[in-house]
């Protein structure tokens, strides 16, 4: 039982309750779709061990992603580049291991990471240029790079060490690719809700005037979501180079829709101020579960994106209901 | 040692001397200089454009002044921006209140000032805990702290502004206009929380447009035309007419 309400007599006690629908829609979602699969693809291998833990694995860059994407929408920013900041840290991280040994590689797929989100963040912190349109730019920019850095061809990645820590191998049973997912969350988790940081995060998102005048920096709160998440795009590239054991122009072209439908249904506002990490979690989850589901089920590769568009268009819906409410 | 609580008695928590504020070659203010002392409430009052906002952007130190000395407690002070005001114990309810809509009470309450436990990790309980206390000392109605603003009423908004900055402010709160935008039994209510930062021995400058608000709460009325200083009445030993002749500057008495 809760101790005696210092909250004193007279006024109602508790929360506004009213059923929150946004912030759990993710959950049901989830359910629903697995359990859709898991009664018409019976027969076809979608509940077996193998099958769930490969989506597990297939998610994991995506998930490592959502987290980075969740600070910067949470701070009413967007960060387009991600999807080919991934390209352009495998890259980096492959041709410098092949050169230069195992951490030289792994600091360069980070540092590239970084760096894209430093110049992100220093156009839309203090040049004050929109983020879409600085993101929507640099995703351009660096397709263009990691193409032009390899003439399209894709480099191998043989290190041992590198594949199995960032890829295939596994510890204490799991596989390293969990271990990625479940760290990652964890710390982007206790960051998001439990820091100074965090609240001012969403503090910024929210009211970034409010949060001016309480002596919050704002531009280095955008600056700092915007390195977040392309740190964590490069660790994505690291990740999908470990586990294709290469690195290509290709790697996470794919992904951006993907991650920010994760993140819109694992209910982290559009415009800021309000996010989940966790959910962005299992929004990840759920898309994954829908690509493996509809392929099982035969779909083409053009009505997966047809119906992967539909989720993400109620999923917005849904979003903006909730915010102007 | 009766002196001595004498004379801090009577010392102003604010005094402004012969401030003169300009933007290129326009001038804001001129000339202006008002003492508030602890546990008064003055008026700021004037028509759009008087300067009342440069005046509330000077003292929370969003604009330095061009010219003019600030002192607070006898202390000589410059602020080139709104942190250093609130390092001084100055806190100010803006007119948009500046509260994040979709964060916790208690969250707002402590807005860039969170409180972390020995782990460096937010302490909810201590700020759930002093806005519980604070929210019920002033007689804000809210559900409870873990209320998101957005859920509240117009006046419950302007009761966590003031809260908080009543939480913070050590010297002196600016009121920008807290009631403009509140009804009748809002209005009520927001002036009696207003009422009671009296006897919290701090001052408090407050602007409206509304004289029956003013003849209510204040002490003294300081009067701006143009970025004038027109005039500082008691408000006991005045009337209305009197302050609309001088704000208006139309002689009729």
């Amino acid at each position: 039982m809760p101790s005696a309400n210092t909250a004193a007599s007279g006024r109602p006690n508790g929360f506004a309750n009213r059923i929150n629908l946004q912030q759990y829609v993710v959950y049901f979602g989830f359910l629903a779709i697995f359990l859709f699969f898991a009664i018409v693809l019976k027969d076809s291998g979608f509940l077996t061990v193998r099958n769930l833990s490969n989506i597990v694995l297939q998610t994991a860059p995506a998930t490592i992603m959502a987290i980075g994407l969740v600070f910067v929408m949470s701070a009413g920013e967007i960060d387009l580049s991600i999807g080919s900041t991934v390209a352009v840290s495998a890259l980096a991280a492959a041709v410098t291991m092949n050169d230069y040994g195992l951490v030289a590689g792994v600091l360069a797929g980070l540092g590239a990471g970084l760096l894209v989100g430093l110049l992100n963040g220093v156009l839309v912190a203090y040049v004050k240029l929109p983020s879409f349109l600085v993101t929507l730019a640099t995703l351009g920019l660096f397709a263009g790079v990691s193409r032009s850095m390899t003439d399209l061809r894709s480099i191998p990645v043989t290190n041992g060490t590198f594949t199995g820590f960032f890829g295939s191998g596994a510890f204490l049973g799991i596989p390293s690719l969990i271990w990625w997912t479940v760290i990652a969350v964890a710390i982007g988790h206790l960051i998001y809700r439990e820091t100074r940081f965090g609240a001012h995060v969403l503090a910024v998102g929210d009211n970034s005037r409010a949060a001016g005048v309480s002596g919050i920096s704002v531009p280095r709160i955008r600056l700092t979501v915007l390195m977040i998440s392309g740190g964590l795009a490069g660790l994505a590239g690291l990740l999908y180079a470990g586990r294709l054991q290469a690195a290509k122009y290709t790697l996470g072209e794919t992904d951006l829709m993907t991650v920010i439908a994760a993140v819109i249904v694992g209910g982290t506002l559009l415009n800021g101020g309000k996010g989940s990490i966790i959910g962005a979690l299992v929004g990840s989850l759920m898309m994954g579960m829908l690509n493996n589901g509809l392929i099982l089920m035969g779909l083409s590769v053009s009505d997966q994106m047809i119906v992967r568009g539909l989720i993400i268009l109620a999923a917005v819906a849904v979003s903006l209901r909730e915010k102007s409410r | 040692m009766t002196v001595n609580a004498e004379a801090t008695q009577s010392a102003p928590v604010l005094r402004l001397q012969d401030i003169r504020k300009s933007f290129g070659g326009i001038v804001a203010i001129e000339n202006f200089s008002l003492e508030v002392y602890p546990g008064e409430i003055v008026a700021l009052v004037g028509d759009n454009g008087a300067g009342k906002s440069t005046l509330i952007k000077i003292i929370s130190g969003v604009h330095p002044p061009t010219s003019g000395t600030m002192t607070i407690e006898g202390e000589t002070v410059t602020m080139s921006n709104a942190t250093m005001a609130r390092a001084h114990g100055i806190e100010v309810v803006y007119q948009d209140l500046a509260l994040a809509d979709q964060q916790s009470v208690y969250m707002n309450m402590f807005l860039g000032r969170e409180p972390t436990n020995r782990f460096g990790l937010l302490d909810r309980r201590r700020m759930i805990d002093e806005t519980d206390k604070l929210v019920k000392e002033l007689d804000v109605r809210i559900p409870s702290a873990h209320a998101t603003i957005r859920d509240l009423s117009g006046g419950q908004r302007q009761g966590v502004a003031i809260a908080r900055a009543t939480h913070w402010a050590s010297k002196l709160i600016l009121l920008d206009e807290p009631t403009a935008a509140l009804g009748v039994a809002e209005t009520a209510k927001v002036e009696e929380i207003v009422q009671s930062l009296k006897s919290r021995n701090i001052g408090v400058l407050i602007i409206s447009h509304s004289l029956d608000q003013v003849f209510k709460l204040s002490d003294r009325i300081c009067v701006l035309r143009r970025g004038k200083q027109i005039g500082v009445r008691e408000t006991a030993k005045t009337d209305k007419n009197e302050i609309i002749a001088m704000i208006t500057g139309l002689q009729h008495s």
